[in-house]
């Protein structure tokens, strides 16, 4: 598989390594919010624990198929597993954190 | 007839809906397929996908959204569509777009440009003509933004137009609306309605044309039928009355019967009724037609709505005809169906595509009035004018045979029938000297002179006998005409 390019440097993946792939298609600012986001939040609750690979659909768009990817932005979380997906800007951390499983869903009732 | 220019077309190589669509759906543009579950929606857009690459030389791409591409596979393998194959081709993609809501975390903003990707690609990797997006919908019950979807599906159609292509979207049935999410207000160029209703126990499968831009089409509701050939629409429009008249003769089977129409039989292309209580022989008469066809080399059709072949086979063999022979040889081909497995129009449908199948030069159709069982007499007057039009049009001739329940009277059921055909014979028994005698007589037969005796018959181990004479036929003659 090709990455377009790493965002951050790579890891040694150990037992609580977050790998995360961001889908982007071409620099739109939805797409650049998205990334800016993650980043932010990675560094706040994953520090030095967290690998980010960036996939732009545009240049490889062979690869929207096997993450089942339609929406963009999304974001994967590809380990720990099992595999999650969290589609939009990721503006809203408190979502972003339940998706991670980073913290536990506060929803009522659900 | 000419039509003005219309819009350049797309076949879809299903059967009967490329005449009722003048050519096809639009090409280059949008169309979509709505209807309950299980109303063929999928079937009708693989098969416009799939004809397209087999027949027109125009690879595709099936996106679906609730089908794998193994279930679709193996959906379509049974009706003898190989997507491996095409697949292996480079001539057709599949894609599954997995939409699972429990799977999916939705956080600000997003577009659904990962789809246009995906689409994009797979066009792109085959050259697509044509694409179907099998159902889009199911977008919905993923998504928890309508707004953003319903803002990138414009989006998605403009698109699909923009490249020129030929587009099936199908959509589920809404509550008093054609799709759910009102797709319909997206595609302006075509929609159609794809209907499965079962009244009493008996299924019908319709097809209807709500709207086609710029362009002619039926606003009938169709007939179609789902069997191992895939899908095919029946055009049911009455074809008029310019069918050819024939002055060709055809022999009734029985000497003496030819007798008592100038010598010759019936006219090839006519419709014929033989009706007359249980036990009259009409089946034997019939199978004596037949047999007679046969001998000519003419292939012949025999819908069977009462009996087995089997047991049809085993009775005429009693009266010394044997129709074995001609199945054997292919000349003879049974369609034997009970009449409540459907209803009226699907019936209609299967009579005319085993007809259009088989290029029969004959039918016979016994009884017609099993029929009657799944219709009210004016559906069935209607089918029969239908199927006879059908008939009338390709010269074969038709005989049916129709079974009188009362002793003598004629029911008001033959009333009915026998208007729709050219000639018409009535057997009758009656008890005499505790014997069981039978009579015939012709009470019609449009357009030659005919005998007006009532002639005694017997079945005998050599078919069917007129046993008295016919009196000297000219000079007695009545014109066929009541």
């Amino acid at each position: 598989m090709q990455l377009l390019n790493s965002a951050t440097p790579p890891l040694a993946p150990s037992s609580d390594t977050f790998l995360l792939r961001l889908y982007v298609a071409g620099q739109t600012p939805k797409c650049v919010r998205a990334f800016e986001n993650l980043k932010r939040i990675c560094e706040e609750h994953l520090a030095g624990r967290y690998h980010i690979e960036m996939v732009d659909l545009l240049q490889n768009p062979q690869l929207a198929r096997g993450d089942q990817i339609f929406a963009v932005p999304t974001l994967v979380r590809r380990l720990p597993e099992p595999i999650k997906k969290i589609i939009g800007d990721l503006s809203n951390t408190e979502r972003v954190l339940v998706g991670l499983d980073l913290r536990p869903a506060r929803r009522p009732s659900a | 007839m000419s039509f003005q220019q219309e819009l350049a077309k797309s076949p879809t190589g299903i059967r009967g809906l490329d005449e009722v669509t003048n050519g096809g759906l639009p090409r280059g543009r949008p169309t979509l397929v709505c209807g309950g579950p299980g109303s063929g929606k999928t079937l009708f857009a693989a098969s416009f996908l799939l004809n397209g690459i087999a027949q027109f030389d125009e690879p595709g791409v099936l996106m679906t959204f609730e089908e794998t591409s193994e279930e679709l596979a193996s959906d379509l393998a049974s009706l003898g569509y190989d997507l491996a194959k095409f697949s292996a081709e480079g001539r057709l993609v599949v894609d599954y777009v997995r939409v699972e809501r429990s799977e999916i975390e939705e956080t600000g903003e997003y577009d659904l440009e990962g789809l246009f990707v995906r689409l994009e690609h797979a066009i792109h990797s085959v050259g697509a003509k044509r694409i179907v997006l099998d159902t889009i919908e199911s977008l919905f019950a993923g998504l928890s933004n309508p707004g953003i979807l319903r803002a990138e599906l414009r989006r998605l159609f403009r698109w699909l137009k923009d490249k020129g292509l030929t587009a099936v979207l199908t959509g589920e049935r809404g509550e008093g609306a054609l799709t759910r999410q009102g797709l319909e207000e997206y595609v302006s160029d075509a929609v159609i309605l794809l209907d499965h209703r079962v009244q009493e126990q008996v299924s019908t499968r319709r097809l209807r044309i709500v709207k086609y831009r710029g362009s002619h089409h039926g606003t009938n509701e169709y007939p179609f039928l789902i069997d191992r050939d895939g899908l095919s629409v029946l055009p049911v429009t009455s074809l008029g009355l310019s069918h050819p008249a024939l002055k060709e003769r055809v022999s009734t089977g029985v000497a003496q019967l030819d007798e008592m129409f100038s010598g010759a039989g019936y006219y090839r292309g006519s419709t014929v009724l033989l009706s007359g209580t249980a036990g009259t022989g009409k089946t034997s008469l019939a199978a004596h037609f037949v047999d007679a066809a046969c001998r000519r080399g003419e292939r012949c059709l025999y819908f069977l709505f009462e009996e087995s072949p089997q047991q049809l086979v085993r009775n005429m063999r009693s009266i010394g005809i044997d129709l074995q022979v001609w199945l054997d040889r292919g000349l003879l081909q049974f369609q034997a169906d009970r009449p409540s497995r459907f209803g009226l129009e699907t019936h209609l449908a299967a009579m005319q595509r085993a007809v259009r199948d088989f290029n029969p030069m004959v039918t016979v159709t016994d009884p017609i009035t099993n029929l009657l069982t799944v219709g009210t007499q004016s559906d069935v007057r209607s089918m029969l004018t239908r199927i006879i039009d059908y008939l009338k049009m390709q010269t074969i001739t038709g005989l049916f045979t129709s079974l009188t329940p009362g002793s003598r009277e004629f029911e008001a059921t033959d009333a009915v029938i026998s208007s729709l055909m050219d000639t018409w014979i009535v057997l009758s028994t009656h008890e005499e000297n505790r014997k069981r005698r039978r009579w015939l007589s012709v009470l019609k037969s449009r357009g030659m002179f005919h005998s007006n005796s009532v002639r005694e018959y017997m079945l005998t181990d050599h078919g069917l006998r007129l046993l008295d004479d016919e009196p000297e036929l000219r000079g007695k003659a009545v014109a066929g005409v009541r």
